[in-house]
């Protein structure tokens, strides 16, 4: 046996350095030990390579020219910086006039979305009247109502009226609380003017402001996140929608996604007969995806942290 | 007294102006689109020049979709296979992501950037895109050997999940965004109080996982299969939902017909919604009260 040649000074150094790795390894409270901070980085860097797999693979294929797709021993690194996948579907997706347009229709829709969605969270979350929980459950339902129910009887009203093909198709049902998930809008705002506290509501009032002038001076400055939030998702939401967009709005609108969908037909239209890039190919397609969801990556860059603490703030897992 | 009741009253009418957007649009814009489409989806629909003309057909639209047309009752079936295989999953995988993200790591904020990204740029048009490139599937799985051994030795049904599974992977996954910040969001309001005192009473991570951070995080997971099953079922992508829209302008079909298809594809979700939540309900107030 090893240990009993040691001598006691020697054997009190050896259960110290050993505790102390092990302390080191396994950690003291379970969950700061070094292998399963290691476990956790693993996994959490594995997970994540696999989820934006896509996404590389995207960026990878949009800078490859026909030589660099068709050979075998180039798979992730381009042999050379080529744009040229890009100019194609720069001109395919006629990316300046439709993003215009995109924005258009989806930045009003969203602020229309977002201000309503503000006024009736607060009036459920500061007044009190009839049938208020059975309103309040039937905002609830609305969100489990899939929009094809409604989309025929929608199609058919905003075409008596003439609106298809027209923003008013999205801003209506927007305007009036009934847009892409206000249900969920309405809860946040629900969930966040209830949290803030009453006093300074009061104290305005006993000063005479009326109810309306509280809410438009006090109640919505100090809403801003939510506002922001709100904004954000509804902007997101509104955007990446392509059945009911390509739907109401026809021939006359149309939006970066909708563009995407249709790009395989523009590119045969606009290069039938040219010899040169007679065929589409996969450089081609993922510079035109890539190029449709730039713009939302560009604002996600800019505002994440705003979408990654929404859900925090929303409220939705109670308080 | 009476001008408590009065306040009382003018409150009331007050909460009401607020609400008068939401009220009046539900009106039009919902309720009754409701039930325009249910009337619809009894009559045989026709376009003239002076308007829509309906007549009075009884069941023969719902008769339709299960005799003649072959496509419905098969793309519905696919559908709710599809369903019951991702949920699950998506649901369990969230939850894995947001208790390693709830670790005390570093770059946290980066990761759960990353875990969002696809909410964000998901849209049908790109998700198609993505599946013609067959980047949607775990990057060489199926050269493993392992895999070709399991699928060549398993049968009919499994093996569909299974191929399914092995196809969509990544895409199953990106339905999960939303639904980690929501379990991230309650991880991180649980008291840690709770742990510290299972932690003296001598329980393991194990157990606490068990005993104390499920239970809690039980509302979290009905919230998220309902947010789960809502949003997979209307995603653009969805055959039914194609199968529906295809049928709009079909001039042998119609709107009648389409009402009449996405009347019943809207009792299947509520079904499937209520089956699902009434279970876990009735198994939470089983086990965690």
């Amino acid at each position: 046996m090893l240990d009993t040649k040691l001598t006691p000074v020697q054997k009190k150094r050896l259960d110290k350095y050993s505790s102390k790795t092990k302390s080191f390894l396994l950690g003291v409270q379970g969950n700061n030990g070094f292998l399963f901070k290691l476990c956790v980085y693993g996994l959490l860097i594995v997970i994540g390579f696999v989820y934006l797999y896509p996404i590389i693979y995207m960026g990878s294929y949009s800078f490859k020219s026909l030589e660099d797709l068709l050979n075998p021993l180039i798979s992730w690194i381009p042999s050379a910086f080529y744009v040229e996948n890009y100019e194609v579907a720069y001109r395919v997706l006629d990316l300046f006039p439709t993003l215009l347009e995109t924005l258009y229709v989806t930045v009003i829709p969203s602020i229309a979305q977002t201000a309503v969605a503000a006024v009736i969270g607060y009036g459920f979350a500061r007044f009190e009247f009839p049938f208020k929980k059975i309103l309040f459950g039937l905002v609830l339902i609305t969100f489990i109502i899939p929009p094809q129910v409604l989309l025929i009887p929608r199609y058919v009203f905003f075409n008596e009226l003439e609106l298809i093909g027209s923003i008013l198709s999205f801003l209506l049902p927007a305007l009036f609380g009934q847009g892409l998930n206000s249900a969920i809008f309405i809860l946040i705002f629900y969930q966040f003017f209830r949290m803030l506290p009453k006093a300074l509501e009061e104290a305005a009032h006993l000063d005479g402001a009326g109810h309306f002038r509280i809410f438009m001076t006090i109640a919505i400055p100090m809403a801003v996140p939510a506002i922001i939030i709100s904004f954000l998702f509804s902007f997101v939401w509104y955007w990446n929608e392509t059945a009911l967009a390509s739907l109401y709005f026809g021939n006359e609108l149309t939006t970066l996604p909708i563009e995407l969908g249709k790009f395989n037909a523009t590119f045969d239209q606009m290069y039938t007969g040219d010899t040169e890039a007679a065929n589409i190919n996969e450089g081609i397609s993922m510079a035109g995806t890539m190029l449709s969801i730039l713009p939302l990556l560009i604002v996600y860059f800019f505002t994440q942290r705003w979408f990654v603490e929404g859900v925090d703030r929303s409220g939705i897992t109670g308080e | 007294m009476i001008k408590q009741m009065s306040l009382q009253k003018k409150k009331s009418v007050l909460g009401l102006t607020f609400l008068s957007p939401w009220i009046l649009g539900f009106l039009v814009f919902t309720a009754f689109p409701l039930f325009y489409s249910l009337f619809l989806s009894f009559q045989k629909v026709k376009i003239t020049p002076n308007g829509i003309q309906t007549d009075f057909i009884k069941f023969e639209n719902y008769m339709y979709a299960f005799t003649v047309d072959s496509q419905f009752t098969q793309v519905l079936l696919r559908f709710l296979r599809e369903l019951v295989i991702s949920t699950p999953i998506i649901i369990v995988f969230s939850l894995i992501i947001a208790l390693l993200l709830n670790q005390p790591i570093m770059m946290r904020g980066f990761f759960r950037t990353i875990f969002f990204l696809p909410v964000i740029i998901a849209s049908g048009p790109v998700i198609t895109d993505l599946m013609d490139q067959d980047v949607t599937s775990i990057p060489s799985i199926e050269e493993y050997a392992i895999f070709a051994v399991f699928l060549s030795n398993t049968d009919g049904f499994l093996n569909t999940v299974l191929t399914y599974l092995m196809d969509n992977l990544i895409i199953i996954l990106w339905y999960s965004g939303v639904q980690i910040l929501i379990f991230l969001a309650a991880l991180q309001k649980t008291d840690k109080q709770i742990y510290e005192a299972a932690k003296i009473d001598g329980a393991s991570n194990w157990e606490c996982f068990w005993k104390v951070t499920l239970p809690t995080l039980y509302p979290m997971i009905i919230v998220n299969l309902i947010y789960t099953i809502v949003t997979y079922s209307i995603f653009a992508l969805n055959p039914v939902v194609d199968h529906i829209q295809s049928n709009m302008f079909e001039v042998s079909t119609g709107f009648g017909y389409a009402s009449a298809l996405s009347w019943m594809y809207f009792l299947v979700i509520a079904v499937v919604l209520a089956f699902s939540v009434g279970i876990m309900v009735f198994r939470g107030n089983k086990k965690y009260r």
